[in-house]
C-alpha cells in the first residue's frame, strides 16, 4: 500500500479551514514538483485531460501566470477569463457563469474575486474544485503557502519562530492567510503598521501588534512586508507616501539595527520607496523571487492534491495493492 | 517476525547471491561498464539498485553512475486511488540519461505498470542510449507487454499472496518473503 497524504476535500477557500497537518502535506507535497520545473521538459501526466478555468475578476500578473504554469506543467487544459471583456461586464451573476462553465464540463475553478467570501459562495454551489486565488480581504491561500514554503526553506522549520507583518493588514487578504498558517504551524506572529490600517481587534487572532517598526525588526526572525494597497485606499489613510516611507518603510539602515538576520518576504507587486526601499527588495536579506519560483510549486502541489483522493474511490484502491 | 502464514523465499545469503549474478548480467548485457547507470525506482527499487551498483564497482573496480525515480506521477491510475499518494522526488546523477545505458532496478516485477510508468518518465528526462529492466523479484501476472532484462529470481504466486523484499534501510534485514493478503488485515 502506498503512503498517502492528508485529502484537502474538494475546495481550497482558506487556511481557515485547514488544520496544522493538512497544511504541512501540502508544504511537503510542493517539494518534490519544484524540482520539475527544473527540467528540461517541464511537464508531467497528472492532470492529462483535465479542464481548469482561472476565472479573474480582478487584476493579476503573477497569480494568474503562476497557476496557468502551474496547471500546464501538471498537464491540465486550461482557459482564462477575465471579468473585462467576458458576459460579467453585461450583467450575468457569479453563480450564472459557472454554472455556464459547468454545462462545459469543466473539473476546476480557479478564482479571484474582488469580494471577501466569493470563494465560499461559488465552491457551495458548483460540484467542481474551487480554488480561492484571493477573494476581497479575506483570504489567500496559496500565497501563504508559498510565503511559508519560502520560510521553511530558509529558516529550517516555522514552529517557534517570530514572523511579523508589516504594512497595510487592514486590506490584506494574504496577512490573514498568512496568520492563520503560520499560527497553525506554531510560529509567533505579529503585526506592525498605522493604526489606520489595523482592523480593528486584531489580537483576538492570536498576534501581538507593534506601533513602531523599530520594535517589530527588534522582535522579528521573518518580516513579511505587505503592499500598499493604494487601489483600496479611498482616502485618508496615510499622510503621504513620503511620509509611510520615512515611518514604516522597511531599509536598509533599520535592518542593519536588528540583533539577528532578518528574512524579508513581500507578496508583490512592490512599491519600490514606499514600504520597501530598493536596496532591502535587492539585498541579502529578499527571498522575493525565491518566494515566485516556490509559487508554482505550491500551486502545482494543492492542484495535485484536490484533483486526487476523490473519497469515493478509496475502496477501489484498496484492492490495488502493489503495481 | 517467523509468521506461521509468512513463507521464506529468500534469505540474506540468497539475495547476496543474486546481486552478484545480477550485477555480472549488468555488465555482460552492457558490455561493460561504460555510459552504464543504475535508476532505482523509489522506494525498494532504490535499496536493490544501491546493493547492484556496489557489487559492480566491488568487481570492477570502476565507478557506476547511480541515481533514482520516483514514479508516482506517472501512474494510470493516479486519479482513480485515493487520497493522493505521497510524490517522492527523482534525483537523477550529474551525467544525466541522454545516450546512457540505463538499467532500471525495482524490487519486484508484477503486472508491468511501474515499468510502464518508469519509461514515460524517462522519455521525459532525456533520451537514454538503451534501457534495461532489472528486478530482484518476478513474481509473474504481467498487464502489459513488458519483460525484464535481467532476474533475481522467478516467484511464481497467487493473486492472493504478495512478495515483500525486505531491506535493512527499512525492515532490518535483507530477504525476500511470501505473506497471504487474506491472513493479514492487508
Amino acid at each position: 500500500m502506498n503512503p498517502s497524504v492528508s485529502s484537502l476535500g474538494k475546495d481550497l477557500v482558506g487556511l481557515e479551514d485547514l488544520s496544522g497537518d493538512q497544511i504541512i502535506s501540502i508544504l511537503d507535497t510542493a517539494e518534490p514538483f519544484k524540482e520539475i520545473s527544473e527540467r528540461r521538459i517541464k511537464k508531467v501526466p497528472v492532470l492529462r485531460g483535465k479542464t481548469i478555468v482561472n476565472l479573474f475578476f480582478e487584476a493579476s500578473t503573477r497569480t494568474r501566470v503562476s497557476f496557468e504554469f502551474a496547471e500546464k506543467r501538471l498537464s491540465a487544459d486550461t482557459v482564462n477569463i477575465a471579468a473585462s471583456g467576458s458576459s460579467v461586464v453585461k450583467g450575468e451573476t457569479l453563480v450564472d457563469t459557472a454554472r455556464n462553465l459547468e454545462a462545459m464540463r469543466i473539473d476546476m475553478v480557479v478564482m479571484r474575486h474582488g469580494s471577501s467570501g466569493a470563494a465560499r459562495f461559488l465552491a457551495e454551489r458548483i460540484p467542481s474544485s474551487v480554488i480561492n486565488a484571493g477573494d476581497g480581504q479575506h483570504e489567500h491561500p496559496t500565497q501563504a503557502l508559498l510565503d511559508l514554503l519560502t520560510i521553511r526553506d530558509h529558516m529550517g522549520r516555522i514552529e517557534g519562530l517570530r514572523v511579523c507583518i508589516v504594512g497595510d493588514v487592514l486590506h490584506s487578504r494574504v496577512a490573514r492567510s498568512n496568520i492563520y498558517g503560520l499560527l497553525k504551524l506554531g510560529a509567533e506572529v505579529a503585526v506592525c503598521g498605522p493604526p489606520t490600517l489595523m482592523p480593528p481587534a486584531i489580537q483576538e487572532l492570536g498576534v501581538t501588534a507593534f506601533t513602531r517598526i523599530e520594535e517589530a525588526i527588534e522582535w522579528a526572525g521573518v518580516l513579511n512586508v505587505l503592499r500598499l494597497q493604494l487601489e483600496r485606499m479611498h482616502g485618508g489613510f496615510v499622510p503621504s507616501l513620503r511620509e509611510y516611507n520615512r515611518i514604516w518603510g522597511v531599509s536598509s539602515q533599520r535592518l542593519a539595527a536588528a540583533p539577528r538576520d532578518v528574512l524579508v518576504l513581500h507578496p508583490g507587486p512592490m512599491n519600490r520607496g514606499v514600504e520597501i526601499d530598493s536596496d532591502v527588495a535587492d539585498g541579502p536579506h529578499s527571498v522575493i523571487l525565491n518566494q515566485v519560483t516556490n509559487g508554482v510549486a505550491i500551486r502545482m502541489a494543492v492542484l495535485y492534491l484536490l484533483a486526487g483522493g476523490r473519497q469515493e474511490s478509496a475502496e477501489a484502491a484498496k484492492q490495488g495493492g502493489e503495481a | 517476525m517467523a509468521e506461521d502464514n509468512r513463507i521464506h523465499v529468500m534469505d540474506e545469503a540468497d539475495v547476496h547471491r543474486a546481486i552478484a549474478r545480477m550485477a555480472r548480467e549488468i555488465v555482460e548485457r552492457n558490455g561493460g561498464t561504460e555510459a552504464l547507470t543504475l535508476l532505482g525506482i523509489h522506494r525498494r527499487g532504490t535499496d536493490i539498485a544501491l546493493l547492484l551498483r556496489d557489487e559492480i564497482e566491488r568487481a570492477s573496480g570502476d565507478r557506476v553512475a547511480y541515481g533514482s525515480i520516483d514514479i508516482t506521477l506517472y501512474r494510470d491510475d493516479l486519479m482513480t486511488i485515493g487520497p493522493a499518494p505521497v510524490v517522492g522526488a527523482s534525483d537523477l546523477p550529474q551525467s544525466g540519461i541522454d545516450d546512457r545505458n540505463i538499467v532500471i532496478v525495482d524490487d519486484v516485477l508484477y503486472r508491468g505498470r511501474t515499468a510502464r510508468a518508469a519509461l514515460d518518465e524517462l522519455t521525459d528526462w532525456g533520451r537514454p542510449g538503451r534501457i534495461f529492466l532489472c528486478v530482484l523479484v518476478d513474481r509473474g501476472g504481467r498487464e502489459l507487454p513488458i519483460q525484464p532484462d535481467i532476474v533475481g529470481r522467478e516467484v511464481p504466486v497467487m493473486e492472493n499472496q504478495r512478495v515483500d523484499v525486505l531491506v535493512p534501510a527499512l525492515d532490518g534485514r535483507l530477504g525476500v518473503e511470501i505473506a497471504f493478503l487474506d491472513a493479514e488485515s492487508q
